[in-house]
């Protein structure tokens, strides 16, 4: 596992507990490794396990390794996947981040990359303490034809035997870009606006806006023939309902009310990116990218 | 002396009333007692480009204005504006009544509370106000004045020339539009994407070095605004773009009232500029799906404050 946020934690503790396999986390925070080597990596609520990974903060530790799973902020890819590269001379990087050009990257360093995208969610609770707040799938695909689908579906059946259900599919684009298209419709507006992802859907003004962003998603994903997997507007009204994430305050504009950077540059910036390499114009997307971008610059000002 | 009333004592209606002061009769109409007393008592302070205190005679109360006003600035803010006007329904009737409010409509607001001539004026000087009685002249720029309703150019000259002699700059134009529009342009943009970002109006605006620059976004809502004014019939006085590179390039960061507001949790001005300017493109079937962008995010930033 590069990367034990939140995300990364719940792949090291649940794969860590396999008979099967051997697990190494690697993380920056030296505190959150310290804890894993000391007490294990901890997950309370969507399940209760104390997972046994190896830690460390010193990438020429890893050994060899089969399979790895980057799950760190999209911003961090770039130093992660340069500092790890060397234990995958002869395995596969699958990545499960938000955005968009995660795999991109990871390719510039290693030659065989999986294509992925989760929905589990939760949060760090303390040093090698995780809250585990929802299930969910996770699909994964090759990234191009240096991986095969075979290993791909040793890493999706690795994932379900340790509980969470993950799927191996020739083309991953699908739920990734619908995911990229959900995220980057909403969580700038709630960033922006400071309103819950509730909030944000009931106002039929900003709800027109939403639309207007997943438009030009759509778009975009159709010029690259990209099937979504599902309407991302469903998930937009799913997600609103009171019982699902009404009072959900969106990841960015937590990072923003924390004043951390966001990952606006992988999300709406990624569908900018992609949309200007197929000339579909995507001025809302670039519009809100530049907001948020503002937002990020006003931190440092006096 | 011409007798004198500024109603709003905000940053500008300070500005106004204590320059005016050296050169008319000032009364200064406020919202609270506790301001009127305070102006009383110790005059009204200008720090900055001017360096004085004003003696000026201020009350909350309208019945207590007198009689024989020639001028009346209104100088309260856009949302102030209507129970402003309903105070003085009825009072004054031999005086020419000026807006000065930022974006567009202030002057229907108050034509529907009386018969006074009018005259409109925009304003591109600026405050910052210290506590009550004391504000700091920032922006030394000009206040633009033109007639709107019973009132002819040269109404619109005699006023320009009474706030020149008290100190502070002002011109009379034929027809205000042109730089009505200009700033209701500027302010709209400027002013929202300040209030979103949190950023004052600084160096971020013009820059467009890189894709995700926040100029390119300046400028496309620039672009829009534009677009709505030529379809109204409006010939630009100044390019809002140019104001906003010029306006960053003095080097001082200027706070705009709406990010200003946004911070404090207040109303904002958001209908009578950036309403006025989607309103105005609705009515004249103009696309502006960026601005339209822009008022509704700030819109909402207002309605999250009850969060």
């Amino acid at each position: 596992m590069i990367g034990t946020g939140a995300v990364g934690s719940l792949f090291a503790a649940n794969l860590s507990l396999l008979d099967d396999a051997e697990v190494w986390a690697y993380d920056l925070m030296q505190e959150h490794v310290a804890a894993i080597n000391r007490n294990g990596l901890r997950l309370s609520g969507a399940g209760d396990i104390v997972g046994r990974p190896r830690a460390t903060s010193d990438a020429a530790e890893l050994p060899p390794c089969d399979f790895g799973i980057v799950a760190t902020k999209a911003m961090h890819t770039e130093p992660a996947i340069a500092a790890t590269a060397h234990a995958f001379a002869d395995g596969y990087v699958a990545t499960v981040q938000n955005g968009l050009g995660n795999e991109e990257t990871i390719a510039q360093h290693v030659e065989r990359v999986i294509r992925g995208t989760t929905f589990p969610a939760g949060k760090l609770l303390e040093p090698g303490h995780a809250q585990w707040d929802v299930k969910g799938d996770t699909t994964f695909g090759p990234y191009d034809e240096r991986t095969p689908l075979a290993e791909v579906e040793r890493l999706a059946d690795a994932c379900t035997r340790a509980g969470l259900p993950a799927k191996a599919v020739e083309d991953a684009r699908g739920p990734q870009w619908r995911k990229v298209i959900f995220n980057a419709s909403t969580n700038p507006v709630g960033a922006l606006t400071g309103l819950t992802h509730g909030r944000v859907v009931e106002r039929p003004d900003l709800r027109a806006l939403v639309t207007g962003l997943v438009d030009e998603g759509k778009a975009v994903a159709a010029a690259q023939r990209i099937e979504l997997d599902a309407d991302p507007e469903d998930l937009i009204d799913h997600a609103a309902r009171k019982d699902v994430a009404y009072d959900h305050k969106a990841s960015m504009l937590q990072d923003v009310e924390a004043q951390r950077a966001t990952e606006v540059d992988y999300l709406n910036g990624g569908l900018v990116r992609f949309g200007d390499e197929h000339g579909i114009p995507t001025p809302l997307n670039a519009a809100i990218q530049a907001l948020v971008k503002g937002v990020e610059a006003s931190w440092t000002q006096s | 002396m011409t007798k004198v009333v500024v109603a709003g004592a905000g940053s500008i209606g300070s500005l106004l009333a204590a320059h005016l002061s050296r050169v008319a009769d000032v009364t200064v109409l406020t919202r609270r007692e506790e301001h009127a007393g305070a102006l009383r008592e110790q005059g009204l302070r200008v720090s900055g480009r001017s360096d004085f205190t004003a003696q000026v005679a201020a009350t909350a109360d309208p019945a207590e204005l007198p009689l024989d006003v020639g001028l009346v600035i209104l100088a309260s803010k856009g949302t102030d504006l209507e129970p402003l006007a309903a105070r003085l329904e009825g009072r004054l009737p031999g005086a020419t009544v000026m807006t000065i409010q930022n974006g567009l409509g202030a002057e229907e607001v108050v034509a529907a509370h009386g018969a006074w001539p009018l005259l409109s004026a925009v304003t591109f000087m600026s405050g910052t106000r210290h506590g009550d009685a004391h504000v700091e002249y920032v922006l030394d720029t000009a206040t633009w004045i033109g007639p709107y309703r019973g009132t002819t150019e040269e109404d619109a000259r005699r006023v320009a020339e009474l706030i020149e002699t008290g100190g502070l700059k002002a011109e009379a134009f034929p027809d205000l539009r042109p730089a009505q529009w200009s700033k209701l342009i500027f302010n709209a943009t400027v002013n929202g994407v300040a209030a979103l970002t949190g950023l004052p109006h600084d160096f971020h605006f013009a820059q467009t070095e890189q894709l995700s620059d926040l100029g390119h976004l300046v400028r496309d809502l620039v672009d829009e605004g534009k677009a709505v004014a030529a379809a109204a019939g409006v010939e630009l006085h100044d390019d809002p773009w140019e104001m906003n590179v010029l306006a960053t390039q003095r080097g001082h960061r200027h706070f705009p009232s709406m990010l200003e507001d946004v911070g404090a949790r207040r109303p904002t001005e958001l209908e009578s500029i950036n309403g006025a300017l989607v309103r105005e493109a609705d009515r004249l079937a103009v696309p502006v799906p960026l601005q339209t962008a822009v008022y509704r995010l700030v819109k909402a930033r207002e309605a999250s404050y009850s969060e």
